[in-house]
């Protein structure tokens, strides 16, 4: 592929194209950044027992080393010019069928370089806290191997340069969340949680297939480069069903409305594993894919317009859920769902949201695994209770992981100057300058943010001692302290990568440039008013949880709202009445034809044939005048033949 | 003469043999029909032969009696030694190979 | 053609005589009438050496075979009436009466042309012109068939022979079982007295006289004796008197003479 300035590599509408130049020099080596963790889960999970003593430590090996490697790639990505930073690696031909050949290329661009550091940077610190949280389980090192598997396919799916390539790591990721979520396989609850989570993630993978499959039809081929190079010539109907198509997809890797109701039953997997793929990084490939589309979504109004209303559904979802929730990981798993929201809401706001779609999603890892992080060393020092009405006064007990924590908690409500109030706010600001109702949505998400992760903060770290008997609330130990800390520090000055608005301008070549448009009220005056709407919703938790004492059973007199948010707002009912049994119905249906009538129609043949050699047996009754009869009766049939034959 | 009446007569003299053989019981009067079928085919080829000059037919016809004389033999002692053993010589004792 | 037209309503009626006849000698009476009436009609069609062999073959060894084994099987019993198979005698009607009309049907369309009769084929006589195919073109067909016959010859004397059950009875065993026979019922076991001296007749009815003058009681058959037919010796008396002119009261020398 040949050198191409990018006013030349732009289309007419503005969207930019993949045209990407070869990797050579130190790009050579970005095959390995996948390699290395894809190696340690093949020597983790082939090795067997012998590799117990020292197994974590290899899976920590691997993904630091792709963290390391990441880090000079990025650096030499820096260093080139800002229209020439797109770099395709070529691996092998996948396959060819007639005129459709796949190939395996790694495609290196802005986009994908923050998520390689993402992946691999807070991957690697999570690999770090494992060590030290799984210690006493005694499948530790098969925990490691899935999860290079983990990273080896997430790496995958970010760097493949074809939507069949996404696919292969779309489904890697799949298969290791549903084997990590069923990690403590003897639990009948974590196994269900495993097979529900695969099985909605199976409805929203019918999307990218769907998806994929039209894209070949309409360009011929799957790559990014030849897609986005047409993207204009397709009809609009095509696209606006592709986007469709994809945004399902998205649904279901993100739990997105409809396709929500397995993240939350997903926190029955170890707490780094919700750390790292149920908040960091497997739940946000779908708004990598959506981002990645760009070209596809930024010429359909209307599938971005069904992308902003997933979007805004889910963040009010996600945050009314995490209102009522007791357990602890749960509620962390509503506020996932209600981030990504606002994720997939910016993205669907075309060319101005898709750059603020990625800083959030950075700065949500950052926070959000933090978070998780934090619980986990809480559920440590409470002997792996969740329940937050057993926790309280924790600060005291356990100072690292309050301070840690609570630098998440600023982040994620968006107290100035941590990285949430950056990433937030301007999505705030452009749903606003988008549409009043979409903005209204994202605002009101923000208030209720603050209400429940304040609930969360108070009962678990402020308000009383709550514990049981046998309870006694310790600070976790250094390895998992550190990684703490780490990822406090990132949750505290991410936001810095807004400065100047380097993070919109280093992804410009990758999803194209807006025109700003600013509100009538000006980026300050949103920030203020988002900020008191967020005071409003701290202090009404302070009055329901921080003034009055917290019942140690939950209560039962409760209005129909909390009722419906402690059920999910019904989602695994809607599933239940509307999908399962209708579809056990419809089985017990066809098992019932089956039996009846195809079985009826093969034994009712036999049994006919059956019957009727029964009474055609009765000819045989051994009396030599009924044979006699036969052979005259055969004698007349052969002389009638003859002489229809002969006088015919 | 014409041959016609004579393989018509022939052909009623067959069938005549054919009911004997399908109704009656008797082991002997069954063998009797078969008799009278073996002689209405004898009367054909008889006239067959003087149908078309030459002797062929009736070197056939004459043929056909000795076999028939032969099979008469052997038939007939066969049916008194089935009639020593069971007292009986009727066609339907033998009804064993049957469903 | 008229021999023709006679023969065959009367051959028609003899098969369905056949057909019908309860007793087995009524049916093989039937089939004789049939036989004889076919041999007539080989005559008619130039076929004097087959009528020949029709008459003494067919009509005179196999059916007299026939009528033998009926005798052997038994002359009385007749068949019954009753069909035992179910649907077999309507079956059997339907059948055969399709059948004859097929065949009927069939000969009916065909035409055998012009009947080139047998002069020509008959000259110098029937029997050397069939004499001489046989013997030329059909010799090994006889050699076979003459095979045939005898292997059907001897086939019927293994299949129609006995074997004994006792040993055969040796003349001292006989002679002991006669001895037996007198001490357990007085039965004569003499051989049957001869006819003697007086014996004038050997007829069936004129008993043998013992030498006292009476009768013997085991020459004459005791159904003829039942039947009263018997000659009684008184009048044996008389005729032998008439024949030589003495008294045979008269004891004395009674020197016999041989007239009579």
């Amino acid at each position: 592929m040949s050198l191409v300035p990018s006013s030349l590599a732009a289309l007419h509408s503005g969207a930019p194209v993949v045209h990407a130049a070869s990797a050579d020099g130190v790009f050579s080596l970005l095959w390995l950044v996948v390699a290395l963790p894809a190696l340690g889960a093949a020597v983790l999970l082939l090795g067997g027992r012998r590799t117990d003593r020292w197994g974590h430590w290899l899976g920590v090996g691997t993904v630091a080393v792709s963290f390391l490697l990441s880090l000079v790639l990025f650096f030499a990505l820096v260093g080139r010019d800002s229209g020439d930073r797109q770099v395709s690696q070529h691996l092998w031909t996948w396959f060819t069928a007639g005129k459709y050949t796949v190939n395996l290329d790694l495609l290196y661009d802005q986009l994908s370089a923050v998520f390689l550091l993402l992946i691999t940077g807070v991957g690697g610190i999570i690999h770090l806290y494992s060590v030290g949280y799984m210690e006493h389980d005694e499948r530790r090192r098969r925990f490691f191997g899935y999860l290079n598997l983990f990273v080896a396919s997430m790496l995958t799916l970010v760097l493949a340069a074809d939507y069949v390539g996404v696919f292969l790591g779309w489904e890697g990721v799949g298969l290791a969340s549903y084997l990590l979520i069923g990690f403590w396989q003897y639990k009948p609850s974590a196994a269900a949680a495993a097979k529900k989570a695969f099985v909605i993630n199976r409805v929203g993978d019918i999307g990218l297939s769907l998806g994929s499959a039209l894209i070949f039809v309409t360009f011929g081929s799957t790559s990014f480069a030849v897609v986005s190079a047409n993207a204009d010539k397709a009809s609009s109907g095509t696209l606006t069903a592709i986007g469709l198509l994809l945004l399902l997809a998205a649904c279901g890797k993100s739990a997105q409305f409809p396709l929500q109701t397995w993240l939350l039953d997903a926190m029955e997997g170890p707490t780094p594993v919700s750390a790292l793929i149920h908040a960091a990084t497997m739940v946000t490939a779908g708004v990598y894919l959506i981002v990645r589309s760009n070209f596809i979504f930024s010429l359909t109004e209307d599938a971005r317009t069904g992308v902003v209303i997933v979007g805004c559904i889910t963040l009010l979802m996600g945050a009314i859920i995490g209102c009522a929730k007791d357990d602890i990981k749960k509620a962390l798993a509503g506020s996932t769902m209600s981030q990504i929201g606002y994720m997939i809401l910016a993205a669907g706001l075309g060319p101005a949201g898709y750059a603020l779609a990625i800083f959030h999603l950075l700065t949500h890892g950052f926070f959000k695994a933090n978070m998780f992080l934090g619980a986990g060393s809480v559920m440590h020092g409470t002997n792996d209770d969740v329940n937050m009405r057993h926790y309280g006064a924790l600060q005291k007990a356990m100072p690292v992981t309050f301070v840690t924590f609570a630098i998440g908690y600023l982040a994620i409500i968006g107290v100035p100057p941590f990285a949430g109030f950056w990433s937030k706010d301007r999505i705030i600001e452009t749903a606003f300058a988008d549409n009043f109702v979409v903005g209204l949505c994202a605002l009101v998400g923000a208030g209720i943010t603050a209400f429940y992760m304040t609930r969360l903060m108070l009962m678990t770290f402020v308000t009383e001692q709550r514990w049981e008997p046998d309870v006694h609330p310790h600070e976790s130990p250094r390895v998992m302290t550190i990684p703490l800390i780490a990822l406090a520090a990132l949750s505290a000055l991410g936001g810095f990568l807004i400065l100047n608005g380097w993070i919109t301008d280093w992804l410009a070549p990758v999803v194209g440039t807006h025109e700003e448009k600013s509100l009538a009220i000006g980026a300050l005056g949103m920030s203020l008013v988002t900020l008191v709407v967020v005071a409003i919703g701290i202090a009404i938790a302070w009055t329901f949880f921080g003034r009055r004492a917290v019942p140690r059973e939950a209560p039962t007199q409760v209005s129909v709202f909390t009722r419906a948010a402690r059920a999910e707002l019904y989602g695994d009912a809607f599933n239940e009445e509307v999908i399962v049994k209708p579809g056990y119905t419809g089985i017990r249906g066809l098992s019932v034809f089956d039996g009846s009538f195809v079985d009826g129609i093969a034994e009712g043949t036999a049994s006919a044939f059956g019957g009727m050699s029964s009474w055609f047996r009765l000819a045989q009754n051994g009396f030599v005048r009924s044979y006699a009869l036969a052979v005259l009766s055969g004698a007349a049939l052969v002389l009638l033949a003859l002489l229809a034959v002969n006088f015919s | 003469m014409s041959a016609t009446p004579f393989i018509v007569l022939s052909a009623i003299l067959f069938t005549i043999g054919c009911l004997g053989v399908l109704t009656r019981r008797n082991a002997i009067v069954v063998f009797m029909s078969v008799e009278l079928m073996l002689n209405a085919s004898n009367l054909a080829l008889v006239t067959f032969s003087r149908a078309n000059g030459n002797l062929e037919g009736q070197i056939a016809a004459f043929f056909v009696m000795v076999v028939a004389a032969a099979e008469v033999v052997v038939g007939l002692a066969i049916i008194m030694t089935i009639f020593r053993t069971r007292r009986s010589a009727s066609v339907d004792d033998a009804s064993l190979l049957k469903y | 053609m008229l021999a023709f037209w006679i023969l065959a309503p009367i051959m028609v009626a003899a098969a369905l005589g056949l057909l019908f006849a309860r007793k087995a000698v009524h049916a093989a009476l039937a089939l004789a009438v049939v036989m004889i009436s076919l041999a007539v009609l080989y005559a008619v069609q130039d076929a004097p050496f087959l009528f020949a062999v029709q008459i003494i073959v067919y009509t005179g060894a196999i059916l007299m075979l026939f009528l033998f084994v009926l005798m052997l099987v038994g002359v009385d019993a007749s068949d019954s009436i009753i069909e035992t198979i179910r649907g077999q005698r309507i079956a059997s009607i339907l059948v055969g009466l399709t059948f004859a009309a097929l065949l009927v049907l069939g000969v009916a369309q065909v035409s055998f042309g012009t009947v080139i009769g047998l002069g020509k084929a008959n000259e110098g006589g029937n029997v050397p012109a069939v004499a001489k195919i046989l013997f030329t073109r059909y010799v090994f067909a006889f050699e076979v068939t003459s095979a045939l016959l005898i292997t059907a010859a001897l086939g019927a004397m293994v299949l129609a022979h006995r074997e004994r059950l006792t040993p055969k009875p040796t003349q001292a065993a006989l002679a002991a079982q006669r001895m037996r026979d007198y001490a357990a019922t007085g039965k004569h076991p003499g051989p049957l007295p001869p006819p003697g001296v007086f014996a004038r007749h050997n007829a069936v009815d004129t008993p043998a006289l013992l030498p006292d003058g009476t009768a013997a009681p085991g020459s004459i058959s005791r159904v003829l004796a039942a039947r009263g037919t018997v000659k009684s010796a008184p009048e044996i008396a008389e005729e032998i008197k008439a024949l030589t002119g003495e008294d045979s009261t008269v004891s004395g020398s009674a020197h016999t003479e041989g007239e009579g």
